[in-house]
């Protein structure tokens, strides 16, 4: 089509978008304002919620030490499964990538089809995995010699990091995967003609370049981890609370519904503002090769 | 290019492992002879497979996902499709910001939507019914729906749209015969990406869902926190077989890695 055309049709691609605009603000942002808002009102064991302005919710949560034990781990557990992702991922998305075609894209499908398989499902294999003192893994890592006594996986952090890591993986290896795309693998060669040696290609020419996968992955990782629901409350059981399970807690068991909003309130605009400045600092850092 | 080394297919065969096995050994207990969990090491049985049959809540389950995947997904793309087209062929004030809106739900924590669409939905009277269910899973599909289809359209040879046009067609029938089905292998991946997302969510779901509108992640989640036995792996080994042959038919239809990474995006 022609500018003239495309002139004529300068309405058009609001009336194409409406539909879904007045969908967005009708069920989203509404909704979102009205959660924002009910992390203000009051809420007794009797009375229910009390649509008034207030700040206990707030000041519950700012100095109950509690829920600041609480957002620790939840952000603890983040951290280290964003850590064992990007250590384990990163290393497997350079060996896929160096493998035959036919080979590359099974594994790619191994790899990345666990991200569509229900996260239940794969928290339950980890459950079954662990399963008490006798679990198969603590079997299997008591006759390799590697432990004397059984680790305590089910209701602990380190079951939770562990399980989370498998759920996350896909995407960490998914962003490395396509920073290795845009890699010229006669950078590699050229390297190796001036007689670099393999750790110093992997250290000065791969890791530079594979970078800003790794740091986007971990953006990714790091927040849906922050906000995971069914691992760890699968894995942590009912003691072991992080955000989004006491969250939960507050709206189904305990029905205080204002400090449950507050939570996730906290929760959102903690992970908005980590993850929009971590990309900024990032483009920053490397703008040379997003342009 | 240089192969790998022995070390790293050491690595890559560790690492492999790690990542199938908790997905093999729930199929693979959900065919044990025992009454209990264990690996079938006395040979195969269906009958944990038989006993889904006594448990009609997991079948009404079972059918309330399908019916919400479905629906949902096609509700999103009746929204996500026209959007898709002006976000990929017009230049106008507020795309950026639009495109950015549309797929925010990728962004914002479930647990939180979970929470938003509760209070929404207690207030408006819809609590707990199967209405609000799939409004609040076509919110959270929709940027897989638009994604792919955006793809599709961005890609798309606009001549064979021209030809039409200079032909006298025009509107409606220009989209249903020309447009349409140009960018109808994204759409229906489109389509098939969003069930996949909605046929899992636990996360949103398990906030609004009642006893009669319990999807089966969810009706899954509620019956692990009370006890794990060999049923629930039996559910899940036909989840996971669920899901494995939608993954497959994708990968060959589409490419799973386009899929994922969602390329040809919206330029970013």
């Amino acid at each position: 089509m022609s500018m003239a055309a495309d002139e004529r049709n300068a309405r058009a691609p609001w009336a194409l978008t409406a539909p879904a605009l007045m969908l967005f603000v009708g069920v989203l942002l509404i909704p979102l304002a009205m959660t924002v808002m009910l992390s203000f009102h009051d809420w007794g064991q009797y009375k229910g919620i009390e649509p008034v302005f207030i700040l206990k919710n707030w000041h519950e949560i700012a100095t109950d030490p509690y829920y600041a034990e609480m957002f620790w781990r939840t952000f603890r557990i983040a951290i280290l499964t964003t850590l064992l992702t990007a250590l384990l991922g990163a290393p497997e998305a350079y060996i896929l990538n160096r493998m035959d075609g036919r080979w590359k894209s099974f594994f790619l499908l191994v790899i990345l089809g666990p991200l569509l398989i229900s996260v239940v499902a794969r928290t339950l294999g980890w459950a079954l995995l662990f399963g008490g003192n006798n679990g198969l893994v603590n079997k299997l890592l008591m006759s390799a010699g590697v432990i004397r006594s059984p680790i305590p996986f089910m209701f602990t952090e380190t079951g939770m990091v562990i399980a989370l890591a498998h759920v996350m993986m896909p995407f960490m290896v998914l962003s490395v995967w396509a920073a290795l795309q845009r890699l010229d693998p006669q950078i590699e060669n050229a390297a190796m003609s001036l007689g670099a040696g393999p750790v110093t290609i992997i250290r000065r020419i791969i890791m530079p370049q594979i970078m800003p996968g790794v740091l986007s992955g971990a953006i990714i990782v790091f927040s849906l981890s922050a906000s995971a629901f069914a691992t760890p409350a699968i894995i942590g059981g009912r003691r072991l609370k992080v955000a989004a399970t006491l969250a939960y807690d507050e709206f189904l068991n305990t029905l205080n519904w204002p400090l449950g909003a507050a939570v996730a309130t906290l929760l959102l605009v903690a992970l908005v503002l980590i993850v929009v400045g971590s990309n900024a600092l990032i483009e920053r850092r490397y703008a040379e090769v997003f342009r | 290019m240089r192969r790998n080394g022995p070390l790293a297919l050491i690595f890559h065969t560790i690492f492999v492992i790690i990542m199938v096995a908790p997905i093999l050994v729930v199929c693979l207990v959900a065919f044990t002879p025992e009454g209990f969990l264990s690996l079938p090491t006395n040979g195969f049985s269906l009958r944990w497979f038989r006993a889904i049959g006594n448990y009609p809540e997991f079948i009404r389950a079972f059918w309330v996902s399908l019916g919400l995947g479905a629906l949902s997904s096609l509700v999103a793309l009746l929204f996500a499709v026209p959007a898709a087209l002006a976000i990929a062929r017009h230049r106008f004030r507020g795309r950026d910001a639009l495109a950015a809106l549309f797929l925010s739900p990728l962004m914002i924590p479930h647990v939180v939507l979970g929470i938003a669409f509760l209070r929404f939905f207690t207030s408006a009277g819809l609590g707990g019914s199967f209405a609000a269910l799939v409004i609040a899973h076509v919110i959270i599909v929709f940027p897989f729906a638009l994604r792919l289809t955006l793809a599709a359209a961005t890609g798309m040879d606009r001549t064979v749209e021209m030809a039409a046009v200079s032909l006298g067609a025009g509107g409606w029938t220009l989209f249903r015969r020309v447009t349409l089905p140009l960018i109808l292998p994204g759409v229906i991946s489109g389509w098939a990406l969003a069930f996949i997302q909605s046929f899992d969510d636990l996360t949103m779901t398990v906030f609004l869902a009642a006893p009669g509108t319990e999807t089966l992640p969810v009706r899954m989640f509620l019956y692990i926190q009370d006890n794990i036995d060999p049923l629930v792996t039996s559910v899940s080994a036909c989840v996971i077989a669920v899901t494995m042959t939608a993954l497959i038919l994708l990968d060959r239809f589409y490419g799973l890695d386009r899929v994922l990474a969602g390329k040809g995006d919206t330029g970013r």
